[in-house]
């Protein structure tokens, strides 16, 4: 199956939800991924016929559906809040889309209903109603009713967005495996980073109103084709570096210098931007054998990891002079006062260089030993 | 909606005291004699035959009868007062209710130009005194034939009535998320099928509100409701202006009659009693 977007864009008076867009999704996940406003839910939306597209075509194999209504489209849409009839029962909000429908005897649906219910884990709720259920199960009940439909395009909403810690994991590991398993195009929106490379698929990434890139999850993340990618694709964002190629030697706006890795032998000499995830700058030696001192600003400490904010002083004359402002993932809980120095250890076999208009032009090579 | 509270919640929540002392106890006893004093006057009253209410001051009937009564639902002009005023008023609850329905959805889901100013403007009707459009009402009834018809009288109440159930309804209507208008067209309902059978269940309550007002007011209403009709649809209030004759006044009639008046709205407030504050702030709780 092959959804279409031909040229699609959105406007409401003055404002541009979405800039015309050329987008082809197929079977299988499909991750939308984008900060808040970037557009997933105007998209969404677009898809599932709830909104009309200011230009362009929507085309389902094949076919324009661009002017169907939505109740004849072969859709199904889960919100992010918990959406359920709250006067009917979890097993009736479940069958209603196929009673709707008509054409299934009432064996059939209820046989139907049980199915979906245990692969949700709900089946011991159905007579309850959704009010007297958990968040988790609500939102369990939700994506129920959309699967159970069997449409061909299923459109999920940041689904877990509102659902505590635990829920969310457990239920994106289900999610995984219920989609992967299905003859539909799942289009599933999400702002997290970790989210989309957990649940594979394809994904395109958003950010005010344009598609940025699409492709494989691991191709899109190895290979952000622009600084913005990088940016929104990573959690933390990705540290971004000044940095000067001079003939064969790569220079720090901190003054540091270093040869040019293998990756970026093809550089031209100029100013770039080098890209390091958090994950690979780290302290010690192991990280990397370029060493840049540094000033810690923050230590956020979440669970098992702490996210240290480092502060690099600029060379005045070089760059803005500006301290550069870069966030180290380290594993453990580590004591980290403000204002201590630090010295920061980064692999430049980890970096990637946009140019200063934000292209990517070097990328890792992939398969380059991960930090210890 | 409300939320269920499961039982255990309930039993194991610290009960709020009630207020204990001779001195709480006698004000709470001597607020509510004077709260209820007039309505038990008015049944004691309707217990009583003239000769005892006009003879002395008696504290209950010391000469029980039920005679006043008896009138009231035996004499045709009577209780067809009260048959009257039962049509009209059911009549204009339902229209009320078919007319603010729709209106309160589109003011609760649409952006439409000037919807504020309409929706406020709605409100304004309410603000002129029933009898600014007596005159305009009587004339416009005469010559059209629907003076003295109980479709006279739900028609004029409606001037009053519809906009404040469009604004008693808009606020319940606002109170469902638009996503579960949205989710059943995902699922395949079509607006009618939606709005019947998973939109009306949701506002429940505020249509049960929303009748209870419509009902007490057109009950209640009396300028016009008398000045619309004269025989064939004359409601319950004018005819309790009967009981003034040469012979002087019919006070144990006119209690009996005055209790009876009391007891529907009375049994409609019973069955929304839940809900009648969210009513009051408009459904805007």
């Amino acid at each position: 199956m092959k959804l279409e977007l031909q040229g699609v864009s959105k406007r409401v008076g003055a404002e541009s939800y979405l800039y015309p867009l050329e987008l082809t999704l197929t079977t299988g996940l499909n991750v939308l991924l984008g900060p808040t406003l970037a557009g997933k839910t105007s998209l969404m939306r677009l898809i599932a016929g709830l909104d009309k597209p200011t230009t362009g075509r929507v085309v389902l194999n094949g076919q324009d559906v661009t002017g169907v209504r939505v109740q004849k489209r072969s859709v199904a849409f889960v919100y992010q809040q918990f959406i359920n009839y709250p006067s009917l029962s979890v097993f009736d909000n479940i069958a209603s889309p196929l009673r709707v429908r008509g054409g299934l005897s009432r064996a059939q649906i209820a046989e139907r209903v049980q199915r979906a219910a245990t692969m949700m884990r709900i089946d011991p709720f159905l007579g309850r109603l959704p009010a007297e259920l958990s968040g988790g199960q609500q939102q369990r009940t939700a994506i129920a009713r959309a699967l159970v439909k069997e449409a061909d395009v299923l459109l999920m909403d940041e689904p877990l967005v509102n659902l505590d810690y635990k829920l969310r994991e457990e239920l994106r590991l289900e999610m995984r495996s219920i989609f992967s398993s299905r003859d539909a195009i799942v289009v599933y929106a999400t702002t997290e980073p970790y989210e989309a490379l957990l649940l594979g698929g394809t994904v395109s990434v958003l950010d005010k109103g344009q598609v940025l890139q699409s492709g494989s999850t691991l191709e899109v993340y190895h290979h952000p084709d622009s600084q913005r990618v990088g940016e929104v694709f990573s959690d933390p964002p990705i540290n971004l570096l000044g940095a000067t190629v001079e003939g064969s030697q790569l220079r720090l706006e901190s003054g540091v210098t270093f040869p040019l890795p293998r990756h970026m032998q093809a550089l031209g000499p100029g100013p770039y931007r080098l890209g390091l995830r958090a994950g690979h700058a780290g302290l010690s030696p192991a990280h990397g054998e370029v060493a840049v001192p540094a000033t810690v600003e923050l230590a956020e400490i979440s669970g098992s990891e702490t996210f240290l904010h480092l502060g690099i002083a600029g060379v005045p004359g070089v760059g803005q002079g500006a301290p550069t402002h870069v966030v180290a993932q380290l594993g453990g809980v580590h004591p980290f006062s403000v204002g201590q120095d630090v010295t920061l250890h980064l692999n430049p076999k980890r970096l990637f260089a946009f140019d200063p208009g934000g292209r990517l032009r070097a990328a890792p090579e992939r398969g380059v030993a991960a930090p210890a | 909606m409300s939320k269920t509270i499961p039982r255990a919640t309930v039993r194991s929540a610290p009960r709020t005291q009630v207020p204990r002392g001779l001195g709480r106890r006698l004000f709470v006893v001597v607020y509510f004699m004077l709260l209820l004093l007039p309505i038990y006057w008015m049944i004691n009253m309707s217990l009583k035959p003239n000769r005892e209410i006009l003879g002395g001051l008696t504290f209950y009937p010391h000469e029980l009868t039920f005679d006043n009564y008896r009138t009231i639902f035996t004499d045709p002009t009577w209780y067809m007062g009260y048959v009257n005023s039962l049509i009209y008023v059911g009549m204009n609850t339902v229209m009320s209710l078919l007319i603010a329905l729709p209106a309160a959805y589109a003011f609760s889901r649409f952006h439409f130009l000037g919807a504020n100013h309409l929706f406020f403007w709605l409100l304004t009707n309410r603000m002129a005194p029933a009898a600014v459009f007596l005159l305009p009402f009587f004339q416009l009834y005469q010559n059209i034939g629907l003076y003295d018809t109980h479709l006279a009288v739900a028609l004029a109440h409606l001037l009053f009535n519809v906009p404040l159930a469009v604004w008693i309804l808009e606020g319940f209507m606002s109170g469902v998320p638009r996503e579960i208008d949205e989710t059943a067209a995902v699922d395949g309902y079509s607006f009618p099928r939606f709005f019947l059978t998973i939109f009306l269940p949701l506002i429940r309550s505020g249509i049960g509100v929303t009748a209870f007002f419509c009902f007490m007011f057109s009950w209640v209403e009396l300028l016009l409701a008398r000045t619309l009709t004269s025989v064939a649809a004359k409601p319950i209030a004018a005819t309790m202006t009967r009981t003034v004759s040469a012979s002087g006044m019919d006070w144990g009639l006119l209690a009996a009659a005055g209790v009876l008046t009391i007891i529907p709205g009375a049994l409609v407030i019973y069955f929304v009693r839940n809900h009648i504050a969210k009513g009051f702030a408009l459904g805007r709780v």
